[in-house]
């Protein structure tokens, strides 16, 4: 295999009504049109998991995009051969080879996948330009048809068990773990009305669970190394992997 | 550009809009015949990619026609159209193409004399903005 995916399937799909992915939303036609001026022959790559979900990057965003690009392109006097293909996952080697063709033939890949897998496009084909379509935004859940909100930074380190499974990390705008900041005004962050204050959600939870006794442990300082700040990340299972060392 | 006739396509939802120029055409109403109809169950089938289709076809212009707001026979398909419509506009927009050729009309199937009064609208709008430059490129010549 080419590269390494450290695979998190639980951000995928919920078990309830409402599907976790990673949200996305689409790039403005006309900078596509600049960034891909230079293709002759373009692949517009849908992927068939998150970005369907969040109507960003599937089969029907491929199609809606790959028109709007040859309109742009035509009304400029510019020929440009835009193709259309989705596959499953764009951040699986195996669910790629789908489009292997398609990809060959291109002269560049306009990916719509989450930033996870346009690189895994990128690095499958080393010699292919591959453009990223959509701007990856968050991991988030679908909270009502049309409105997306981010639930988890992943930090590495999840403390939503202390916390009545509400995420102080992502959902307090200073992400504070001792406590709220005092700033919040009826429930809602200073940062925004529209922003509900993530310890008021906490503090509402863990009273409604009868729980309150888990705020009174001091709080232990957050290991950012697992973050992002710590580096590029990996996750190796020794248990998974099928190459034996010997 | 004086002879110009614009080319028209009109997704009409079969409750209302289709009916409704069926009526015109039983009251012998007189319309510009630049519109081609193309009937839809509902609005609410109407796609995105249906409208930047028909503009990458060469049309010059999309008339969307559904129910009143409220009376869908589907409850909410033309309210859902009229989100797409927007959206499309904007695509459209982005693309580089007027969002005007593009619009939304709401009718019953009684109005016989709107329908008349839509094709009449959306035409002049179009022999106003001029051939769809994509027209060259498209099917329709």
């Amino acid at each position: 295999m080419g590269f390494q995916h450290s695979s998190t399937p639980t951000l995928q799909y919920s078990a309830g009504g409402d599907s976790a992915m990673i949200v996305a939303y689409r790039k403005n036609i006309q900078e596509l049109k600049t960034a891909l001026a230079e293709h002759k022959r373009i692949l517009v790559l849908g992927c068939g998991t998150c970005v369907t979900v969040c109507l960003a990057g599937g089969e029907r965003e491929v199609g809606m995009i790959s028109s709007a690009l040859r309109i742009a392109f035509r009304l400029d006097g510019q020929e440009h051969e835009v193709l259309e293909a989705t596959i499953e996952r764009q951040c699986e080697n195996q669910f790629i080879e789908d489009a292997l063709k398609e990809i060959q033939e291109a002269d560049a890949v306009l990916s719509l996948a989450c930033g996870a897998g346009v690189q895994a496009i990128a690095e499958r084909f080393p010699a292919k330009p591959v453009y990223a379509g959509v701007d990856t935004k968050f991991i988030g859940v679908l909270q009502e048809q049309g409105v997306w909100t981010e639930k988890c930074i992943a930090c590495g380190k999840c403390v939503l068990g202390s916390y009545g499974a509400v995420c102080p990390l992502t959902r307090c705008a200073k992400g504070q773990l001792s406590g709220p900041c005092g700033g919040a005004r009826d429930g809602k962050c200073e940062v925004s009305p529209d922003v509900d204050c993530g310890w008021q959600l906490i503090y509402d939870r863990l009273k409604a669970l009868d729980r309150l006794d888990l705020l009174l442990d001091p709080a232990p300082l957050t290991d950012w190394s697992q973050s992002h700040e710590g580096g590029c990340r990996k996750l190796v299972r020794e248990d998974q992997r099928i190459k034996v060392e010997v | 550009m004086t002879d110009f006739e614009p080319k028209v396509l009109a997704l009409c939802c079969h409750y209302c809009a289709y009916a409704a120029a069926d009526l015109a055409g039983s009251m012998r109403l007189q319309y510009p015949p630049n519109v081609r109809i193309l009937r839809l169950p509902c609005t609410g089938k109407v796609d995105v990619e249906y409208i930047m289709h028909a503009f990458e076809q060469g049309v010059d212009g999309v008339i969307v026609a559904g129910c009143l707001e409220g009376g869908c026979h589907f409850q909410e398909g033309n309210l859902r159209a009229k989100k797409r419509v927007a959206l499309a506009r904007q695509v459209l927009e982005e693309a580089g193409l007027e969002a005007d050729r593009l619009e939304m009309f709401n009718l019953s199937s009684a109005e016989g004399q709107t329908f008349a009064e839509i094709v009449e609208t959306m035409t002049d709008r179009l022999r106003k903005l001029g051939p769809s430059p994509l027209r060259k490129h498209g099917v329709m010549e």
